[in-house]
């Protein structure tokens, strides 16, 4: 009935430990799967700021939202636009390069895309890249060629586009915050 | 002034004002044990049979007197055994503190002697869970763990404590509880909950005038009292609402109390076991004002035809609970308390008498076929006419806790204690005890059958030691009926291990106990046994009374669940 579509959550909780278990518990209670979560610390230390990714509708994307804000540890949630917002992920890809030819080929893939080489031996080069799924894919395709050892992904970042950000005052804030008011 | 852990969490408890707890002791806990002999002045600890027992009587004197209830065990099977007495609490919205101790720190995480991660276990089922590893955090984890529990939608909250934080000595300074909530972590919570420019927790006045103006355009409106006015105390407010729109009321399981159920309003229960004129009334209804109920799978059996015809409106303190279950029209986010309070100032006298008259055509209670031994409906209103009026009613789970909502017309909230969410079995007996402990000047009836029974009856010596006098009532089919009753109208008759026609003699296990026990045939005998379990209150004895029922006798009416409000499966 509903798209089923990838959706953007930004998420503000308590830098404590436990937080990350809290979170993620209530999506797999709930049935939904993470298709990607990054966690770092923000310019608070007291204050981390989580990007997670789900597949979902918009129904069930609402009630992800509304149990999210519930929780004691989460400041604020925001689901984030796609035309509104920017995501960017950081991938390594160690690839096979046995001779100078692939390496000379694997560089130039790189500089087209603004990828870097942060490693070289006799039979890889690592590379890193920075982008969202449509570079990170069409690199990962371009590379496939020569041979993927391993990589890794950290898991998209995002953030709003222009002034917003995820502290603004909307009505459903206001209305979350109700329940964690203790006076 | 320096103490120890222990001593720390007893005197926080004393700011909260806490006299009663609840617990069973052991091996980690053992320091705050011993605190709590020289508190034993100060406050009762209740010893009850199994830790189970225990979470459960908090519980009940929680939802009895509307005060937070506390309950202590120690680490491992101690805090285990919590787990169904904290899921209860967490599927009702019962404001529960847990207080457990675990392995020295040391320990924690090598798989000692009686060592669980209680924290992870309960955090699907608590608001809150916090691990203390700091004595000098204690005091101010209490404080936040007790405003959580209350506050916003109750709700059980779990404090683990790992043994040494309970002899460890740090500063201790008394904060009255005023001033709990602009100190430590609660400063910063509140902080946090209060940056927001729109001056919450005011409900919103544009969502309460949306209200006002749906209820003047509607000709067939109609309430659902939900937990929500049960826990907010609200059936003051609520009642004026009800009388100014002039809407029959439902009740769901949660709202049992929360409207008389003698006001010419009431409809009795909706849902799966709902009576026809509040089954009926929902569908026909045009406006459907839910207040803090959740549309639970019993109530919104289809939420897809869920009051078809109506505007949906929901009142609840709690956000998450908007749009979960059942698509609304209408929301307003608040303790029902206080949106009703507004809404009576604008709502005028409306008169739907017509509206009324068609709900009630249809019955709000169950007739019986009165050629059985004895119906359930003239054991509950035997019940409810020998006993005093504002006795308090606990029950487990299964029919006879069906028929006990639906015979047995509740007037206040905190008067009927039930495991609504959760659907535990074993949940009254505690609950009972907790709410006599409570509310020691009020009758506590608990209504059970032999199957809920059975499974926590060891709590009858807690009840005779702590001479807590409770009337049980046991509606004995020798069957577990809610159960058999699905095996008779879905599975085709198959009553495969719902035959239960074993011991105890429950007659002679409450003469085990030191309670009276009292077999019934008869509404005659019931009537003589009620009286003779009134006198032995007075003496601080309880009496177990088995009522001998007809194994036949069905829950009516029942909608199949899934199904539409008004498919009754039987009427």
């Amino acid at each position: 009935m509903e798209e089923v579509k990838l959706r953007t959550l930004s998420v503000l909780v308590d830098n404590e430990s436990g937080v990350l278990s809290q979170i993620s518990r209530l999506f797999s209670r709930k049935g939904f799967n993470i298709e990607s979560l990054a966690v770092g610390v923000t310019d608070d230390p007291k204050v981390s700021r989580m990007t997670i990714e789900v597949l979902t509708n918009d129904n069930h994307t609402n009630l992800i939202c509304n149990q999210l804000a519930k929780m004691v540890p989460v400041h604020s949630v925001k689901l984030l636009e796609p035309s509104h917002s920017i995501r960017r992920e950081l991938v390594l890809y160690k690839v096979r390069a046995k001779n100078s030819e692939d390496k000379n080929e694997i560089i130039q893939i790189a500089n087209i895309f603004r990828g870097a080489i942060i490693d070289v031996s006799k039979e890889t080069l690592t590379l890193s890249l920075i982008g969202d799924e449509k570079k990170t894919d069409a690199v990962q395709e371009l590379l496939a060629d020569f041979g993927i050892v391993e990589m890794v992904r950290t898991g998209m970042v995002a953030l709003e586009r222009g002034k917003y950000t995820i502290d603004e005052d909307t009505k459903e804030k206001g209305e979350f915050n109700y329940g964690k008011n203790v006076l | 002034m320096e103490m120890t852990g222990a001593k720390i969490l007893l005197e926080c408890l004393l700011e909260q004002g806490v006299d009663t707890v609840f617990g069973y002791p052991g091996g980690t806990i053992l320091n705050v044990y011993d605190e709590l002999y020289h508190y034993r002045d100060r406050i009762t600890h209740i010893l009850t049979a199994h830790e189970q027992g225990a979470s459960h009587a908090a519980d009940g004197y929680a939802r009895s007197t509307g005060k937070v209830g506390v309950c202590l065990a120690t680490s491992g099977p101690g805090a285990t055994n919590l787990t169904t007495g904290i899921a209860t609490a967490y599927m009702d919205s019962s404001p529960v503190v847990f207080i457990t101790c675990n392995v020295p720190q040391a320990l924690i995480g090598k798989d000692a002697f009686q060592e669980v991660d209680i924290t992870g276990i309960t955090m699907p089922i608590t608001k809150c869970t916090y691990l203390v590893r700091d004595v000098n955090d204690l005091a101010d984890i209490v404080r936040e763990a007790f405003a959580l529990a209350r506050s916003g939608r109750p709700g059980p909250v779990l404090i683990d404590i790992v043994k040494d934080v309970t002899a460890a000595k740090t500063e201790y300074e008394y904060l009255p509880r005023e001033k709990h909530a602009t100190t430590g972590r609660l400063a910063a919570l509140n902080e946090r909950a209060r940056t927001s420019t729109l001056k919450m927790p005011e409900p919103d006045q544009g969502d309460i005038n949306t209200l006002v103006d749906m209820i003047a355009q509607s000709k067939k409106p109609m309430l659902i009292c939900g937990g929500g006015v049960v826990r907010g105390r609200a059936h003051e407010e609520f009642r004026e609402f009800a009388r100014r729109i002039d809407a029959p009321v439902a009740i769901t399981l949660m709202g049992g109390g929360g409207i008389a159920g003698t006001d010419p309003l009431a409809t009795g229960m909706i849902g799966m076991h709902g009576s026809k004129a509040s089954n009926m009334a929902c569908d026909g209804c045009d406006l459907l004002i839910a207040v803090g109920c959740r549309f639970s799978d019993r109530v919104a059996l289809k939420p897809s035809t869920f009051a078809r015809q109506a505007k949906i409106v929901h009142i609840d303190i709690d956000r998450a609970e908007i749009n979960k279950n059942v698509q609304t029209d209408h929301h307003i986010i608040g303790s029902a308390k206080q949106v009703l309070e507004l809404l009576n100032r604008k709502v005028p006298q409306y008169d739907h008498s017509e509206w009324k008259k068609y709900v009630f055509s249809f019955p709000t209670e169950t007739q019986y076929d009165d050629s059985h031994i004895m119906t359930p409906k003239q054991i509950l209103g035997t019940i409810a006419r020998v006993c005093p009026a504002d006795s308090i009613v606990a029950t487990d789970v299964g029919q006879h806790q069906m028929w006990a909502i639906q015979h047995f017309h509740f007037d206040y909230p905190g008067q009927l204690l039930t495991s609504g969410g959760y659907g535990a079995m074993g949940f009254g007996l505690g609950a009972a005890i907790g709410a006599k402990m409570g509310n020691p000047d009020k009758t506590v009836i608990h209504i059970t059958g032999d199957g809920s029974f059975r499974m926590n009856c060891n709590e009858l010596s807690t009840e005779e030691f702590y001479k807590t006098p409770i009337i049980t009532f046991v509606m004995n089919n020798r069957r577990l009926g809610m159960v058999r009753q699905w095996q008779e109208l879905v599975y085709d008759k198959r009553y495969y291990q719902t035959t239960t026609e074993r011991g105890p003699d429950f007659v002679k296990l409450a003469e085990a106990n030191g309670l009276q026990g009292i077999r019934v045939n008869t509404v005659e005998e019931l009537e003589a046994a009620i009286q003779a379990a009134l006198e032995a209150q007075e003496k601080g004895q309880g009496t177990v009374i088995d009522c001998n029922i007809f194994e036949g006798e069905l829950v009516r009416p029942m909608v199949n669940g899934g199904k539409h409000i008004t498919e009754f499966l039987v009427n």
